[in-house]
């Protein structure tokens, strides 16, 4: 099982190394051919405005899209959670446009209101040591998205299918339940595969 | 029970900032160029360190109603710098609510023989050094992000590579001493002895470590992203430049695609003229920006 981290900019080495002790094959992507061979990726935090334009230079939002289309699971962590929603405050266009969300960015303030925080995250796990830099919230969520976390009713983590997202940074801790979460997603995904 | 100010929190955000260019700029136009050409932050400036050299004189924080107006303009964080030492300086940038504080040899020093304790704020620190001691001194009062000093303002990225060179080999060394002879190294670099023998188990600093000072050009960039810089800061190069919009964009792709030399090569191409740069050798010793710091 190869999963890719998509490395534009922002804490790839930190997904990388979680997915590899999870027991899935990291590698960082850059380049659109690159996506092409991989079972699942993750979209990293960092600063989406920069991610998502980098995206549309060089062609990769159509080869993201097709592995969505193809049942390969995607994770977006923070600026990665802002890339796959459907609808986000204050931009017309979305980036991918996947996740049936609305999010807001930079939610719970600036950088001296950032914080950390032990959530109970449904199908994860109790008292998850969760890191939430300038991070945005789920506003509303469609039918189909199951809510996973919230921090004072706001949703910072969600499942709709394939696509998972949370809006703090899994990848700053050594906890690998998260990570383990999304392998066994991107393995599912492959055995429905064989199936069909 | 929210957390606020902990060492992951405020490393953490350098961590996001990795693989990006932060460039100064002097108000909410420029920062609006900035954030289009993919910037991942922008370092608000009363004047770029190119005009504070030329300007001569004392070099202060930038004025609060500046700094409002850049918040103001981008999405993207928004770091100031204040005078090294200068700890109230420090203190109103946190309350106007900057993402990041520079302590910044390009400013005056106000203190010639301490640095602030960023340990106590909850906003992040940037702080800039020479080599792997200086680096650790800087963490150890609480910076969580290292950036070379270079030659800030000058155009000229050969102190930048001597600083970026000097840090690498020194981690390489500390990494490959044994553990008995790590108390009289940290003695010899003027260094905590707990950060060194973080260094020496994990082969790198604790914080994320940028290149700055004289970056100029894609391809200088680059350079730094090669020598081992987790992202780059580009102070004058940008709006000295001719055409800013079309630099800033190539500098932001040639950090992502460092390794990329012929894309590297179409960026450059018909980029205009640089700034003018300034050879180091000519400026005069109480001139250069990072011998202030201790």
């Amino acid at each position: 099982m190869k999963i890719g981290v998509l490395a534009l900019q922002g804490a790839v080495r930190e997904h990388v190394q979680l997915l590899e002790q999870a027991g899935a094959t990291a590698v960082a992507v850059k380049r659109a051919e690159q996506l092409r061979d991989l079972d699942g990726l993750v979209i990293p935090g960092g600063e989406s405005t920069t991610i998502g334009k980098l995206m549309r230079e060089y062609q990769l939002t159509e080869p993201v899209l097709k592995m969505h289309r193809e049942g390969k699971p995607i994770f977006g962590t923070c600026a990665g959670l802002i890339l796959i929603a459907k609808r986000v405050e204050g931009l017309d266009e979305p980036h991918l446009g996947l996740m049936d969300i609305t999010v807001k960015r930079n939610a719970f303030g600036r950088q001296r209101e950032s914080f950390e925080a032990a959530l109970n995250i449904e199908e994860i796990g109790d008292n998850f040591q969760a890191v939430f830099i300038r991070a945005p919230y789920i506003e509303q969520a469609g039918p189909g998205v199951k809510v996973l976390a919230t921090v004072d009713g706001k949703i910072v983590a969600a499942r709709e299918g394939t696509l998972l997202g949370a809006a703090f940074h899994p990848e700053l801790t050594d906890d690998l339940r998260f990570h383990a979460y999304f392998v066994k997603m991107v393995q599912e995904s492959m055995v429905t595969k064989v199936n069909l | 029970m929210r957390q606020t100010g902990t060492d992951r929190v405020k490393r953490g955000m350098a961590e996001m900032q990795k693989g990006g260019v932060i460039m100064d700029v002097v108000n909410a136009e420029q920062a609006k160029i900035a954030e289009q050409a993919g910037a991942v932050a922008v370092m608000a400036l009363e004047r770029v360190p190119a005009d504070i050299r030329a300007a001569g004189g004392v070099a202060r924080m930038a004025d609060p109603r500046v700094i409002e107006e850049v918040m103001n303009a981008v999405s993207i964080p928004v770091m100031a710098k204040a005078r090294i030492g200068h700890f109230v300086e420090a203190r109103l940038l946190e309350a106007l609510g900057v993402d990041y504080i520079d302590e910044s040899e390009v400013l005056t020093p106000a203190d010639e023989v301490f640095h602030i304790d960023k340990s106590q704020f909850t906003v992040p620190f940037v702080c800039g050094a020479r080599n792997l001691g200086e680096a650790l001194r800087r963490i150890g009062e609480g910076a969580s992000m290292i950036r070379t000093k270079g030659e800030p303002g000058t155009g000229n990225v050969v102190e930048a590579v001597r600083h970026m060179r000097m840090m690498q080999s020194q981690i390489r060394k500390v990494q490959n001493m044994s553990r008995d002879e790590l108390m009289t190294e940290a003695k010899e670099l003027g260094a905590p002895y707990e950060l060194l023998l973080q260094v020496h188990e994990t082969g790198k600093l604790p914080v994320v470590n940028f290149a700055a000072g004289g970056i100029a050009t894609p391809a200088d960039a680059a350079l730094m992203m090669h020598l081992g810089a987790d992202g780059v800061f580009v102070g004058s190069g940008i709006f000295k430049s001719e055409n800013p919009e079309k630099y800033a964009r190539a500098i932001v792709q040639a950090t992502t695609h460092y390794e990329d030399f012929a894309l590297i090569a179409e960026l450059s191409k018909d980029l205009g003229t640089p700034m003018t740069g300034l050879e180091i050798s000519k400026i005069s010793p109480a001139d250069r920006m990072q011998e202030r710091g201790w």
